[in-house]
């Protein structure tokens, strides 16, 4: 009885044969599935796959767009949920952004402007304009005056940095600024030309009329005072530093530093000299860095007597040979 | 497998099919949507065994890649082998696990979201695995699972559960 063959009913088929078959379902569409990645992947976009993909995508089409016509209430009541809630993170998100290009920006512009002025300042320190016998030393601006009656500005290198009292500082184009007048180990305090105690002995270039620039009547002018009725000079005429030397003295300026164009001449019979406006070349009010010049050491001469002080230098508004 | 259940849970398929690319697929968290189609195969394939869940899987992957303009093929294969796979493990777990249904999505979404990166990897597309696991694996999952049991509902009611007819042995002494 034991070894006889059990009879089995008709009926569902068994669970054994079931999940062969299920089995084999499945391989056979994994092997057609591989099969339709292979031949879409091989084939052009003109292929049968391709042209059935588009055939299946028009037919969905219609219930797509139903599909999202329904859906469409639902899916603006989720975005504006959506929208709600992250509104406040993206505002922040989008406000430290914000910062972060504004710094960025900053930081470019600057060094942008830093850029040319550098390259402003190298141009004039190794062109033909540079005096020779000077050297640079470039400084940045790091006061400004807290007043405007007074024209000064401190600068970022001091007497430790090889700077001298009454040196002449120029623009990163080589206009004239003004003068060290205090100085500091780390710092100097420059006296623009616009200030009212600053003189600088100067000439009209195109006429050799000479006198001496003194600030004008706004913070931002300057006159060419002292000049000879007979000496000519008209608008548009570049002023230049006269550097003269004599035996004993020698300006604080070397000669041919631009300071301005001549903008009108002024002349009237019960004035001894002529008044001439002078409108600066150098933009004082967006100067960040300046160049003081500093005398080379000169080579020594002989010795000479004790009466005869070796150039001494005097301030410019002192008497004028 | 008869000729009514078969279309109704084609229909089913198809109906999600059209949710999915309709509505599902512009809710979105990190870069995850919630997988209508996926959670209705692991309901049906659940409902009817492993030779529903392979066939659907593969007619509901050729839908979205035909919608999509996807790979022909590539998501076929993954459901395919999802919905075999999930009609397997509801024959051998559905009378003694606790949630078969939520144990199913969940592992369901785990292979189909790895599967279709080491699959899109084949093809020469691949995303960081942090991205793949935060951004788009576990919202996923979390969507998924919330479908899970209104899902599951929904299918019970077109398809319901076959009575399992146990068959008894007797002795043979």
């Amino acid at each position: 009885m034991l070894d006889a063959p059990v009879r089995r009913g008709d009926g569902p088929p068994s669970r054994s044969g079931r999940a062969f078959r299920a089995r084999l379902v499945a391989a056979l569409l994994v092997l057609v599935s591989l099969a339709l990645i292979t031949v879409y992947f091989r084939e052009s976009d003109d292929g049968p796959l391709h042209a059935a993909q588009r055939i299946g995508v028009s037919v969905l089409m219609p219930f797509e767009v139903a599909g999202e016509r329904v859906a469409r209430p639902f899916r603006d009541a989720w975005g504006w949920t959506s929208d709600l809630l992250g509104a406040k993170d993206e505002n922040d998100e989008l406000r430290q952004e914000n910062e972060e290009l504004r710094a960025e920006l900053i930081e470019a512009r600057t060094t942008a402007q830093e850029y040319a002025v550098e390259s402003r300042m190298s141009d004039y320190v190794s062109g033909p304009r540079f005096p020779t016998d000077f050297d640079p030393i470039v400084a940045r601006i790091i006061g400004r005056p807290p007043t405007p009656y007074q024209q000064e500005v401190v600068v970022s290198a001091g007497s430790a940095d090889g700077i001298k009292r009454n040196a002449p500082v120029v623009s990163p184009d080589g206009n004239l600024v003004g003068q060290v007048t205090d100085l500091a180990d780390s710092t100097a305090r420059i006296t623009l030309i616009t200030d009212q105690s600053s003189s600088v002995s100067a000439v009209v270039l195109e006429t050799e009329a000479s006198g001496v620039v003194k600030h004008g009547a706004s913070p931002s002018s300057l006159i060419l005072d002292r000049v000879e009725k007979d000496e000519m000079a008209s608008a548009g005429n570049t002023v230049i530093t006269a550097g003269w030397t004599t035996e004993r003295f020698e300006s604080l300026f070397p000669r041919g530093i631009p300071i301005g164009t001549v903008d009108s001449v002024g002349q009237q019979d019960v004035d001894l000299f002529k008044r001439i406006q002078i409108a600066p070349l150098a933009d004082f009010d967006a100067l960040s860095t300046v160049i003081v010049l500093i005398e080379k050491p000169q080579p020594e001469e002989p010795a000479r007597p004790a009466t005869e002080s070796p150039r001494r230098r005097e301030r410019e508004n002192e008497n004028r040979p | 497998m008869t000729g009514i259940d078969a279309l109704k849970a084609a229909g089913l398929v198809l109906l999600a099919a059209i949710v999915q690319v309709s509505l599902a697929e512009w809710i979105e968290i990190g870069e995850a949507h919630p997988d209508v189609v996926l959670v209705t195969l692991v309901a049906i394939s659940l409902l009817r065994g492993p030779t529903y869940g392979a066939i659907l899987g593969f007619l509901a992957g050729l839908v979205l890649d035909t919608a999509s303009f996807g790979t022909f093929g590539l998501t076929s294969l993954l459901l395919t082998v999802i919905g075999y796979w999930t009609g397997r493990f509801g024959e051998a777990t559905t009378r003694s696990s606790a949630h078969p249904l939520l144990i199913a999505v969940i592992l369901a979404s785990a292979g189909y979201t790895l599967g279709s990166a080491v699959l899109h990897f084949m093809l020469g597309l691949s995303i960081p695995a942090s991205q793949l696991f935060l951004a788009v694996l576990l919202p996923g999952l979390a969507f998924n699972l919330l479908l899970a049991y209104p899902l599951y509902s929904l299918c019970a009611r077109v398809l319901p559960p076959r009575l399992v007819v146990r068959r008894e042995v007797k002795p043979a002494v």
